[in-house]
C-alpha cells in the first residue's frame, strides 16, 4: 500500500493551507486518495499553522503520525515537526527564513519577488519545487493552478515554471487508475447533503468549527438563504419561526452556542417544529481549546433540553456520512416534526476528504395536512404525528411553548388534556425509536466481524479505530445514530464479545456511559482529551496493554 | 361570536390594560385577510393575547417573541407579522433582540405592552419600573432607574416609533393600523396600568395627551418628543402619537438574495 504524508507549515498568513490544498489537488488528480488535516490557532497573523496531507492508494480517513515530507515556510515548522519525519523523509524549506543543513533549501521569497510576485507567493515556489521533486508533469501542475488561482494566475505560473526548471526530479510518482473524487470538508459535505434534502434557510452566529457551513452556503448560489443573527438564542428561535412558516431550516454552532440554544430545542420538541442543529465540537468545558477537536459534548447533547423529550442525534464520521446525514436528518426532522442534532467535531468539520457518494439524497414529503375536515395543529393521532399546515394555507395554525390542546391553545386546567398531549408525544418518540430500530445502518461494523474483541466508537474516533483494529484483527462497531439509541443493533453486534473497548475523545468515557445505560458494559476505555485528535498509533499502543 | 375570537377563557385581571389592547388590535385588523396575518408573543400577561385571537399564532418563549417574528417574516414575506411583547419580555430578558430587530429594519410590528413591572410573576421591577419601586424582590425599593425604551429604539435605527395608551382605544387602534402598514420595523409602545401591582390608570388618564404628526422624519424632533417624559413617577405630560417615521428598505428585501444558480452536482465537479 502506498501511504505517505506531507506537512506544509508556516505562520498564519503565509498561505500554508493554500499550498497544502494545491498539492492535494495535484495528487488527487493522479488518482490518489487524500485526507487533509488543517491545524491553526485562535489568531489571525503569526503563530504556527500547518496542513498534513495524507496520500494513499486507498481511501484514508485520519491522520498519520509519521511524515514523509516537510515543506517549511518558516523555521518553527522544522523545529516542531522534524521529530515526526521518517529517516527516509525529505525537507523542503524556505531558505530566505531558514538555515538548515539537510534537504532542499530554496530562496522562495526572493524568487517570488524576482518574478514580480509578493513574498506570500513563496508558497507557490514550494508547491512547484515539491511537484518537481516527486516527478509531477508540469502540464498537470498548470491545470491545477488554472483552477486554484483565480487571481494572479499568470504570475503564479511564471514563478512555478522557473522553479520547476531549476529543481531536480528525485522520483517519478505513478499515476493510479482510481476514479477521481471531489475533495471536500465535512462541513461542506454536510451543507450539500442538506441542500439535496431541500434546505431553504441556514441561520448562524459565527463559532469555530461550524462557521464554514455558513461561509460555504453564503458564498454559493444554491438557493439557500443564509442569515447571521445577534446570538445563538435568536438563531434557534428564528429558525423555529421559519420552520413554522414552512421553510426547511438548519442552524450550526459549537458547544457554547449549543448551550444557549437548549431552551429553544426544548421549545421545538413541545411545539413539534422541525429544525436541524449542527454541533461541531471542540474541546470543552467553556471556551476550552477553540480551534481543536474533542468529543466531550456527547452527554450534553443527548441530555439537552428541559422536560421529557427525545430527539434525533446522529454522529457522522467523515465527509461521505456528513453528506448522507445532512440530508437524511433533515428528512427525519420533518417527518417527525422534531429538532434533530448532527454531532460532529473540528476534525470532521474542517478536514478535507474525498467524497464518494453511494446513496442519492432527495427531499422526502412532510406529514402535510390532507385538507379534509377541521384543521387542528396538534390533532391526537395513533402514531403521535399530527398533520402539518403553515400560516397562509387558509387555516388557522397555532403553535406554542405552553402545553396545549389539539388546537394549540394553552392547556393548564385539564389534567386529562395535559396527559393526552404528553402521551401523543410519547407515541411519537416510540415511532422515532422504531424508525431507528429498522435502520440497518444506524451502526456500522468494520474489521474482523467474527472477532470476540470489539472496539466501540463514534464520530472522528472511528477512522483511527478502524486502522488500529487492523493490526490486531479486531471488530469495530461505529455508532452512527446516538438517539434514539439503536439498542437492538448494538446488542446484536456485541452479543458474543468477550472484550469491549470504547474508543472516544473525552475524559469521562461518555460513550461508555451511554452504552452502560443501554445494558452494554465496556471493560476498557481508550480515551484522549488533549484536544489533538486520537491517532492510530496511540490506540495501538493502548491495545497492546489491554489485549 | 366575532370571527377573530377563539372563545378561550380570558384570565386577565378585571380592569387590566390588556383588554384595551385586545379590542384595539382586533379593530385594527378587521379589514385585513386573517390568513395573511401571523401574531407572535413572548411569555407574560401580554402573551395570553394569542390564545384569544383566532389567527395564526406563535406563542414563543420568554423574551423571544421578536426572533420568532423575524424568522416567520423571512420565511414568508407575504405575511403581516405582529409581535406582542412585554417590558419584562423585551426590555429585560430579550432586549438584545429588540435592538437588533430595529437595527435590521425587520418588517415586523412590535406591540410593547408596557405595564412597567413583571406582573405574571406577581410584581418585580423591570427595566422601565420607577426608581424605588417596591416589589417583593425589592422591599426597600428598586435600586435602579428606568431606561427610556423609545430613545433606545431611536438610537437603534428603528424606522417607526410610536406610543399609545391602553385607555385610549381609538388612538391605539389608529396607531396600530399605521404601524402595521409601515414597511419595516415598527414599534407601538402601549402604556398600560397593572391593576393588581402598579395601577397607573389615574396617572395616564390625567397626563397623556396626543401629539399631532409633525416633522416625523427628524431624529432631533423625535428625541425631543421621546424625552418629554422619562418614565419618572411624577411626570407632567406624557405624549402619545407617532414620534418618528422614515422609509428604508426592509431586512427581508436586503437579505433574501440567494438564487438557485448552481447545483450540488456542479459544485462536486468543481471540487475535483
Amino acid at each position: 500500500m502506498k501511504d505517505f504524508t506531507i506537512l506544509v507549515g508556516g505562520q498564519a498568513g503565509q498561505g500554508s493551507r493554500k499550498a497544502g490544498l494545491v498539492i492535494a489537488k495535484i495528487l488527487n488528480s493522479l488518482g490518489y486518495r487524500i485526507f487533509i488535516y488543517d491545524d491553526y490557532q485562535s489568531l489571525i497573523r503569526g503563530g504556527h499553522s500547518f496542513s498534513k496531507i495524507r496520500v494513499s492508494d486507498k481511501k484514508v480517513e485520519g491522520q498519520s503520525e509519521e511524515l514523509d515530507y516537510i515543506i517549511a515556510l518558516d523555521k518553527e515548522t522544522i523545529d516542531k515537526h522534524l521529530d515526526s519525519l521518517k529517516d527516509s523523509g525529505t525537507v523542503l524549506f524556505n531558505a530566505d527564513r531558514i538555515e538548515f543543513k539537510k534537504g532542499l533549501g530554496i530562496k522562495s521569497e526572493t524568487i517570488a519577488k524576482e518574478e514580480g510576485g509578493s513574498s506570500i507567493m513563496a508558497n507557490t515556489v514550494m508547491i512547484s519545487a515539491f511537484a518537481k521533486t516527486i516527478g509531477v508533469d508540469f502540464e498537470l501542475l498548470k491545470n491545477v493552478f488554472q483552477k486554484e488561482f483565480k487571481k494572479g494566475l499568470d504570475i503564479n505560473l511564471k514563478i512555478a515554471e522557473r522553479v520547476y526548471v531549476e529543481v531536480i526530479e528525485k522520483t517519478k510518482i505513478e499515476k493510479l487508475e482510481n476514479k477521481i473524487l471531489p475533495l471536500i470538508t465535512g462541513n461542506e459535505a454536510l451543507a450539500l447533503g442538506s441542500v439535496e434534502a431541500g434546505l431553504d434557510m441556514y441561520y448562524a452566529y459565527p463559532m469555530t468549527p461550524a462557521t464554514s457551513i455558513l461561509h460555504f452556503l453564503a458564498g454559493r448560489k444554491l438557493g439557500v438563504e443564509t442569515i447571521q443573527l445577534e446570538n445563538e438564542i435568536a438563531v434557534i428561535i428564528a429558525a423555529l419561526g421559519s420552520a413554522y412558516a414552512g421553510k426547511r431550516t438548519m442552524i450550526g454552532t459549537s458547544g457554547g452556542g449549543f448551550a444557549l440554544m437548549t431552551e429553544g430545542l426544548s421549545f421545538g420538541v413541545m411545539a413539534e417544529i422541525p429544525v436541524v442543529i449542527v454541533n461541531s465540537q471542540r474541546t470543552g468545558p467553556a471556551t476550552g481549546v477553540p480551534t481543536y477537536s474533542g468529543q466531550s459534548d456527547l452527554n450534553f447533547v443527548l441530555n439537552a433540553g428541559h422536560g421529557d423529550l427525545v430527539k434525533f442525534t446522529v454522529a457522522p464520521s467523515n465527509a461521505d456520512e456528513c453528506y448522507e446525514w445532512g440530508g437524511r436528518i433533515l428528512n427525519l426532522a420533518w417527518k417527525y416534526q422534531t429538532p434533530a442534532v448532527v454531532l460532529i467535531d473540528k476534525e470532521i468539520s474542517e478536514s478535507t476528504f474525498n467524497l464518494d457518494i453511494n446513496s442519492k439524497i432527495e427531499q422526502e414529503n412532510n406529514s402535510l395536512w390532507n385538507q379534509e375536515g377541521e384543521y387542528r395543529r396538534y390533532e391526537i393521532t395513533e402514531n403521535g404525528i399530527s398533520p402539518l399546515a403553515f400560516p397562509g394555507n387558509g387555516v388557522v395554525v397555532k403553535t406554542t411553548s405552553y402545553e396545549h390542546d389539539q388546537n394549540g391553545l394553552t392547556a393548564e386546567e385539564s389534567e386529562e388534556e395535559i396527559t393526552a398531549m404528553q402521551e401523543k408525544r410519547l407515541r411519537k418518540f416510540e415511532a422515532m425509536q422504531e424508525e431507528v430500530d429498522n435502520m440497518e445502518d444506524a451502526i456500522k461494523i468494520f474489521g474482523n466481524k467474527d472477532s470476540k474483541n470489539v472496539l466501540i466508537t463514534f464520530g472522528s474516533s472511528t477512522g483511527p479505530a478502524i486502522e488500529a483494529a487492523e493490526k490486531f484483527d479486531l471488530k469495530v462497531v461505529q455508532i452512527v445514530v446516538l438517539e434514539p439509541f439503536p439498542v437492538i443493533q448494538v446488542t446484536e453486534a456485541v452479543g458474543d464479545a468477550s472484550l469491549i473497548v470504547c474508543v472516544e475523545q473525552n475524559a469521562l468515557g461518555q460513550l461508555a456511559s451511554l452504552l452502560a445505560k443501554n445494558g452494554i458494559e465496556a471493560e476498557e476505555l481508550i480515551l484522549k482529551y488533549s484536544s489533538r485528535v486520537i491517532q492510530k498509533g496511540e490506540i495501538e499502543d493502548l491495545l497492546k496493554e489491554i489485549l | 361570536m366575532n370571527k377573530l375570537d377563539t372563545n378561550y377563557k380570558n384570565t386577565w385581571c378585571p380592569g387590566c390594560g390588556n383588554f384595551g389592547i385586545l379590542v384595539a388590535f382586533k379593530n385594527a385588523i378587521k379589514d385585513e385577510d386573517p390568513n395573511n396575518i401571523a401574531i407572535v408573543s413572548g411569555i407574560g400577561c401580554h402573551a395570553k393575547i394569542v390564545d384569544y385571537i383566532n389567527v395564526n399564532s406563535f406563542y414563543s418563549l420568554h423574551g423571544r417573541a421578536l426572533p420568532a417574528a423575524e424568522g416567520i417574516k423571512l420565511a414568508n414575506p407575504d405575511l403581516k407579522v405582529i409581535a406582542f411583547t412585554g417590558d419584562g419580555d423585551s426590555l429585560d430578558e430579550g432586549i438584545s433582540h429588540l435592538i437588533h430587530a430595529a437595527k435590521r429594519n425587520s418588517d415586523i410590528t412590535v406591540v410593547l405592552h408596557n405595564n412597567r413591572l413583571f406582573a405574571l410573576t406577581t410584581g418585580q421591577f423591570t427595566a422601565v419600573s420607577v426608581e424605588g419601586f417596591k416589589g417583593k424582590s425589592t422591599p426597600t425599593g428598586a435600586p435602579e432607574s428606568p431606561i427610556n425604551p423609545l430613545e433606545l429604539l431611536l438610537a437603534s435605527n428603528a424606522t417607526f416609533i410610536s406610543r399609545s395608551y391602553s385607555g385610549n382605544i381609538k388612538h391605539l387602534e389608529e396607531t396600530l393600523k399605521r404601524a402595521i402598514a409601515h414597511k419595516g420595523f415598527s414599534i407601538v409602545e402601549v402604556l398600560e396600568p397593572c391593576v393588581s401591582f402598579f395601577n397607573t390608570t389615574e396617572f395616564y388618564n390625567n397626563k397623556t395627551y396626543v401629539l399631532d404628526d409633525a416633522n416625523l422624519d427628524s431624529r432631533e424632533e423625535a428625541l425631543k418628543k421621546i424625552r418629554e417624559w422619562n418614565y419618572e413617577e411624577n411626570g407632567e405630560k406624557v405624549p402619545l402619537g407617532v414620534f418618528y417615521e422614515v422609509s428604508k428598505l426592509p431586512f427581508y428585501e436586503r437579505v433574501l438574495t440567494n438564487k438557485k444558480e448552481e447545483t450540488v452536482e456542479d459544485i462536486l465537479k468543481e471540487l475535483i
